[in-house]
């Protein structure tokens, strides 16, 4: 457990972070998702899919969970990440951090925005469309868009 | 597999858990039936922890990582969380457990049968190994092309000699002579057990070959008789159930 908190603390803690702005609060989530696989190593199935992006979808999902102080909707072992870098070496991690901040910063602001308002905010697309002032139909399209900008810059 | 156009931004949102309780609903139906957009969940889940990286560089305190390790210590570890504890699901556990048991024991029982087979095995081993040489022994002894040659002193005049190999606790004796004199017309030498106490017992009636040479192997004996010595007297053929003086020979245990 030790060696992987030492692998994977930093994605759990800075994503619960930016979620959440306070670092007391990031540090329960840190610790309350470790316990989690400590308690319960089944509930993240490595047959289908990697441990790194996993733990930063859980550590989110928390944060968010957090936020809007809710009770979690979902359990964390119905929660599959299929993505392409396992994020296992701290090289791997630097290298995918600079891809997605690139893609990022060439991602039209407004999308850039929706996309992290959804993701970092947890907010509906319905919030958000009545924060912006722009159509629900444009703001999922650009979630989905972002996320499609992402998937691709790792295709290639 | 493809994913349904009309469904597709609403993975997104359904991935990101910002979905309406209504629309999530109606999505949750559409996904029991359709993998590809199961699937699409899976890989919008992993576009989402590619944006994860984009918060990345805080790296979290070193009490916090002393605080995950006390209480890892405090908590002992559990293999798996039983989510519902239905009666079929303890029940699949007491047949699986039954099941276990059963394979262990027969397990066992095999495994104790192997080891037993394979100790008589062994012991049957040792034995044909035992008996092939004793016959050896035996057949060496018996056979009418055997080449016996007595080795005496040189230059001395050969003398009636005999051996005897007595083993009290198996009734054993094997009984060789040689340069034995020839005897007269149907008489036998009679080879007798003096035991310590009582009467001396026959013990085999032999007649030497043309040079001398004789033996006797287990003839039937009284168990467990302690020998005192042996002799060797001349009896009819048929042989004697009392020895007929003289001794011709004799010889006391080492």
């Amino acid at each position: 457990m030790a060696q992987l908190y030492d692998r994977y603390s930093g994605i759990v803690y800075s994503v619960a972070l930016r979620v959440l702005g306070d670092t007391g609060a990031a540090e329960d989530v840190l610790q309350e998702v470790f316990m989690q696989l400590w308690r319960n190593p089944g509930v993240f199935d490595s047959s289908r899919g990697n441990l790194g992006p996993w733990l930063a979808v859980i550590a989110r999902n928390r944060a968010i969970d957090g936020l809007r102080k809710r009770r979690p909707e979902t359990d964390i072992a119905d929660v599959v990440v299929s993505v392409e870098p396992d994020l296992a070496s701290e090289t791997e991690r630097g290298r995918a951090m600079h891809k997605v901040r690139s893609v990022l910063g060439s991602m039209p602001a407004r999308q850039r925005s929706a996309l992290e308002m959804a993701y970092f905010e947890g907010l509906s697309h319905s919030e958000i469309a009545s924060k912006t002032g722009e159509p629900l139909g444009t703001v999922k399209t650009r979630i989905r868009g972002g996320l499609m900008m992402l998937r691709k810059a790792f295709q290639t | 597999m493809t994913v349904h156009e009309e469904y597709a931004d609403d993975l997104a949102l359904y991935a990101l858990g910002s979905l309406e309780a209504a629309e999530k609903a109606l999505l949750e139906k559409h996904l029991d039936e359709c993998a590809a957009c199961r699937h699409e969940v899976e890989h919008l889940r992993g576009d989402m922890a590619l944006l994860s990286l984009s918060a990345a560089g805080p790296m979290p305190p070193q009490r916090a990582r002393q605080r995950l390790m006390d209480a890892i210590k405090r908590e002992p570890r559990r293999q798996a969380a039983p989510t519902r504890t239905v009666w079929w699901a303890i029940a699949g556990w007491v047949a699986a457990a039954a099941i276990g048991l059963v394979v262990l024991m027969l397990w066992r029982d095999k495994s104790v049968l192997v080891q037993e087979a394979l100790h008589l095995r062994a012991v049957s081993s040792q034995q044909g190994e035992e008996l092939q040489e004793a016959r050896k022994i035996v057949e060496t002894l018996r056979s009418p092309g055997a080449q016996v040659v007595n080795v005496t002193k040189t230059n001395a005049r050969p003398q009636p000699q005999g051996k005897a190999f007595y083993v009290r606790d198996r009734s054993s004796l094997i009984f060789l002579a040689s340069n034995m004199p020839a005897l007269p017309a149907q008489k036998a030498y009679e080879l007798w057990l003096i035991p310590k106490q009582g009467s001396p017992i026959p013990a085999g009636v032999f007649k030497p070959n043309p040079r001398g040479n004789a033996m006797v192997i287990n003839p039937p004996l009284p168990a467990g008789v302690e020998a005192k010595a042996f002799a060797i007297t001349i009896e009819p053929e048929s042989g004697s159930s009392v020895p007929t003086m003289p001794i011709e020979m004799m010889g006391a245990g080492e």
